[in-house]
């Protein structure tokens, strides 16, 4: 059974490429545009990965990572935070909001792929 | 015959009395038991007024004009009887602001001013000289006529003025060192004077004493009672017409006058002063002497019509009758009476002569010496030394120069008056301190300036219309100006000045100098308006009974107890002030003078203390020599103004000050605020534009490296990303360019090629340019234009970009197939109106204002994020407001927005930015 993968952006060309990416990596994906739906589809879908903006509307991506750091049912879920401030203090924010890993945008496609596998190899 | 070492013995064993009785009473000072504090001994103080005038004076007048001598103890009883609530608030004003004298009195209420002091001071000094001469010159001429005895001999004028002059010098000085003795004894200057009081008291028991015996001696002795001597002398023509009162021409003006003026007298004689204000104990002394006091005057002046007449039927011509009461019972042989009568003469006479030397000597010291000599220092902040000496020197040395200038006047002018017109002019001088005084006592708008104006013209009248003839008729110069006036000029005269003639002196002068007086109290007063210490002052004084407690401080900066208690010590004495300070620090709770805190509080303190020694305008500049003034700030300020409009309504000049500087901190406070705005704004739009330009770049990049690493991509998925690197290629491009176009729009950069426009032309090229993509979201478009407008002034490219923007802006909004967008144009007055209505999705009205804000986009809770940069409305309310109109939005949710913008007709050309970039296209 392939990883499932939960891309929450709301740039509709980013999300193209990132649903491109882990595809082709094998993986299912889910693509959401904003944070309110990135929560309301976490139960059903389960992902084992979730790319994650910052900047998204309704919730931002440090809520939907507290929320899913808040649920048990949630432990085994991963979450790579993507964003586009660059700012040092974003990627402490991300830790601190529960994030397993962190990348600044624009990223390059093979580290984030790397990035990825590695965070679904340690699901186990 | 009666020795005259006799009559010297009895003099000095008198004297001696009267220190026994002074040490007595300082012994028992400040005690349960003191002396002074019955009031008896109060209202026996006050009459200290009755002087070797009223001794010998009043027979003499009565002599020469019958009842006439009256008004001279009306005035003072009317004054005690109905003007007691006057003397109560002076008693009260002189404990809250510690006053020493009648001219720190002056001066305290005119803002503490040097110059007021001073002027009070010459006033008075020259004002009493006369008063003192005519002490020594009754002194000197009944030791005279004693040395006589049993033989009636009165000293004839120019015979016997040399030896006269002699004894009247020796009696200057005798008086002289009775004074220091009795004034000026103690160290502590500032203190009261309990056993001059007491002496005082005593003295003023004697003279009543002495004038009561011979009264009763003469009336019931030497006649048959009061209704003898009536009848013998209403038989005598020459005799009768002196019981009747307003007989002579003028005399019921002379009555009121000479009734106004002895009512000044008893409040603002030096001497007067000194015994009822600040001599004061007790408030309540005053209760008592209501009625004690005119008592007193009653029972000393009923016997001198009987002495009058009794002296005019036994004496012939040629007998002074200043000297009736010695020379009635010397001419009878009644050796005791006549002794008796010498010693009361003495009383009147030394009580007099010590309290008012006493009180001048003070005024002197502490506003004519003592300012001099703080002027002399002022180079030097500190003053070094022991004061306390140099200041009873100076006192003692003012007390002998004094009596020495009032024996010089006696010399000078002193025979060729009677007693009663010499002490007349020195009432008439100390009149003139009446307006000052009693209306600064009542009326708080009364200015330094006016009480300066109003001493000076006074006094100056008071010079020329009595002090000078005085000296004239004496036969010492002048006697040409006083018959003829200056340079001959009648109206000038100085005793029929503008033709008033027909009055005598005193009447005369009294008129033109209140009227000079009162009219440049007044008019310069009006004229000005207070400072803030003189406001303070005159609050401090005509609502001294409104006021609990003490002044408000009125320091603002700081010294160490350390420099107060080393300035307190050189005028109060070392012990004095460590003392006073220590006092000062367990009343505040601090076990010694370390823990005081040295401030405004303390400084008032030390103030208070000085004023009591050494006036309180010498005080106010000494605590400023040692009080460090700092600068002060905004906090310091708003403190004081904020005091200020507490205590006083006055300050018009103040209150527009505190106007602006509250509305420069205002200001101040908002420009800064609006600089922290913008600052953060740049670092938000900074912040802003990274993010937004990383955003295209991130899927430029991605799909790049995907197109790089997966070269056998499938056909349409290879176009597919190829088309999005374009399409954020362009928005990158797009974005980099608004972002410079706002920066340069809004630095003023930008440039703009200005020429006359027809709007509707604009307007129809906008239409026609979007309309492809209009057609492609099925939206419809209609424009509503006027058929011709005014041409206006502009950028045709910008008005055109915010065109372009409202029409895509509207168009995004719209929902696709059902959107219909209106254009209209519109002439309103001095401009052109453009409206671009939609019946998209609407604003939320929370948001309407925030959309013109940079990257404010509110298109966030659609599903589909809206195409665009966020900068769009933020340049077209930039160039908008650069043409000079305005840009707004009116809008409901689910109904639809309509953007208006406005552009001026006739300050379209002025909206250019700079005029050399101005050039037409």
């Amino acid at each position: 059974m392939s990883a499932r993968v939960l891309i929450a952006e709301d740039e509709p060309s980013i999300v193209a490429s990132l649903d491109f990416l882990m595809r082709q990596c094998g993986f299912e994906t889910l693509s959401v545009r904003d944070g309110g739906a990135a929560i309301a589809c976490l139960e059903e879908f389960r992902p084992d990965l979730v790319l994650l903006d910052v900047m998204l509307p309704v919730k931002s991506g440090f809520e939907v990572c507290r929320f899913i750091r808040g649920n048990e049912r949630l432990a085994a879920t991963r979450v790579l935070i993507l964003t586009a401030k660059g700012a040092p203090s974003d990627e402490a924010r991300s830790r601190g909001a529960g994030a397993d890993d962190y990348l600044a945008k624009p990223f390059a496609t093979r580290e984030l792929v790397a990035r990825a596998r590695a965070l679904l190899g340690r699901r186990t | 015959m009666l020795q005259s070492w006799l009559v010297i013995l009895l003099s000095f064993g008198y004297i001696g009395l009267l220190f026994a009785i002074a040490w007595h009473a300082d012994q028992r000072a400040g005690g349960a038991r003191s002396l002074i504090s019955h009031p008896m001994v109060y209202s026996l103080s006050l009459a200290v007024y009755a002087t070797a005038w009223t001794f010998y004076g009043s027979v003499g007048r009565a002599a020469h004009d019958g009842v006439g001598f009256l008004p001279i103890y009306i005035g003072p009883t009317l004054m005690v009887l109905l003007g007691w609530f006057v003397l109560r608030k002076m008693i009260r004003v002189a404990k809250v602001a510690r006053i020493t004298s009648l001219a720190d009195f002056v001066a305290s209420r005119y803002g503490k001013s040097a110059l007021v002091g001073a002027l009070v001071t010459v006033i008075a000094v020259i004002g009493i000289l006369p008063y003192i001469s005519l002490q020594l010159k009754a002194v000197a001429s009944s030791f005279q006529i004693l040395l006589q005895y049993p033989e009636v001999v009165v000293p004839q004028k120019a015979a016997s003025l040399p030896f006269l002059d002699v004894t009247a010098f020796y009696v200057a000085m005798f008086m002289a060192l009775f004074a220091i003795a009795f004034g000026t004894r103690h160290l502590d200057v500032g203190e009261r004077h309990e056993g001059l009081v007491a002496a005082i008291a005593f003295e003023s028991l004697v003279k009543l004493v002495a004038f009561v015996a011979v009264g009763v001696y003469v009336t019931f002795v030497l006649y048959a009672g009061p209704g003898d001597i009536f009848g013998r002398a209403a038989a005598q023509p020459g005799l009768s017409r002196l019981m009747k009162p307003f007989a002579a021409e003028g005399a019921l003006a002379n009555w009121v006058w000479m009734t106004v003026l002895s009512m000044f007298a008893i409040l603002f004689l030096p001497r007067q002063f000194q015994v009822a204000v600040i001599e004061n104990v007790d408030e309540r002394h005053v209760k008592t002497a209501v009625w004690a006091f005119p008592l007193y005057m009653l029972a000393i002046n009923v016997f001198v019509l009987p002495i009058a007449l009794g002296g005019l039927l036994a004496f012939p011509q040629g007998v002074d009758p200043d000297s009736f009461v010695l020379t009635l019972p010397m001419a009878h042989h009644s050796e005791a009476i006549t002794l008796l009568v010498f010693v009361g003469g003495i009383s009147a006479a030394t009580g007099m002569v010590i309290v008012e030397t006493v009180a001048l000597s003070t005024m002197v010291c502490n506003h004519l010496v003592l300012p001099l000599v703080l002027r002399l220092r002022r180079d030097g902040r500190a003053i070094s030394g022991d004061y306390t000496r140099f200041l009873l020197t100076v006192r003692r040395g003012a007390i002998v120069a004094i009596l020495l200038l009032g024996y010089f006047y006696f010399v000078a002018a002193g025979e060729a008056y009677a007693l009663v017109s010499i002490g007349l002019i020195s009432f008439a001088a100390v009149a003139q301190l009446a307006p000052a005084f009693l209306l600064g006592l009542y009326w708080k708008g009364g200015t330094r300036n006016g009480a300066v104006a109003a001493l000076a013209t006074g006094f100056a009248i008071w010079l020329y219309t009595l002090l000078l003839p005085a000296f004239a008729r004496s036969g010492w110069s002048g006697m040409q100006l006083v018959a003829n006036g200056p340079f001959g000029i009648e109206l000038l005269k100085p005793t029929a000045l503008f033709g008033l003639a027909g009055l005598d002196p005193i009447t005369h002068a009294m008129i033109w100098s209140m009227i000079g007086n009162l009219a440049a109290y007044l008019g310069v007063s009006l004229a000005g308006r207070p400072g803030a210490v003189e406001l303070a002052q005159a609050n401090l004084f005509v609502d001294v009974f409104r006021q609990a407690g003490e002044r408000p401080p009125s320091w603002r900066s700081t010294t160490s107890a350390a420099a107060l208690q080393s300035l307190l010590g050189r005028f109060l004495g070392e012990a004095r002030a460590a003392e006073l300070l220590r006092a000062y620090a367990l009343a505040r709770g601090h076990k010694s003078t370390q823990g005081l805190v040295p401030g405004a509080d303390l400084l008032h303190f030390a103030e208070l203390q000085l004023a009591g020694t050494i006036g309180a305008a010498s005080a106010h500049a000494m605590v400023a020599t040692v009080a460090q003034e700092e600068p002060l700030d905004i906090d310091q300020v708003m403190t004081i103004i904020d005091e200020a409009s507490h205590v006083l309504a006055y300050s018009r000049e103040l209150e527009d000050k505190q106007r602006e500087l509250e509305s420069a901190t205002t200001s101040l406070k908002a420009a800064n605020e609006q600089l922290k705005e913008l600052d953060r704004l740049k670092d938000d739009f900074i912040s802003t534009v990274t993010h937004e330009l990383r955003t295209p770049l991130t899927s430029i990049r991605a799909f790049s490296e995907i197109l790089h690493d997966n070269p056998d991509l499938d056909p349409a998925d290879r176009q597919r990303f190829l088309a999005l690197v374009i399409k954020e290629s362009e928005r990158l491009t797009r974005l980099i360019n608004q972002v410079l176009d706002l920066a340069k729009l809004e630095s003023g950069l930008a440039e703009w090629h200005t020429a006359e426009l027809d709007l509707r032309e604009i307007v129809c090229d906008a239409v026609s340019a979007t309309s492809q993509i209009f057609k492609t979201r099925g939206v419809s478009i209609d424009a509503q234009l006027p058929d011709r407008t005014p041409r206006i002034l502009a950028d045709r490219d910008r008005v055109m970009q915010v065109m372009l923007n409202l029409l895509s802006n509207a168009v995004k909004f719209c929902a696709e197939g059902r959107g219909r967008v209106r254009v209209r144009l519109a002439e309103e007055p001095g401009a052109l109106r453009v409206e671009v209505e939609d019946n998209g999705i609407g604003i939320d009205p929370e948001h309407q204002a925030l959309i013109f804000e940079k990257f404010r986009q509110v298109g966030d809770t659609l599903t589909d994020k809206p195409a665009g940069t966020g900068l769009g409305l933020a340049i077209c309310r930039e160039i908008v407001a650069r043409l000079g109109g305005r840009l707004w939005v009116r809008s409901r949710p689910g109904e639809g927005s309509v953007f208006s913008f406005t552009v001026p007709l006739r300050v379209a050309a002025a909206a250019r930015p700079a005029p050399a970039t101005a050039q037409d296209a």
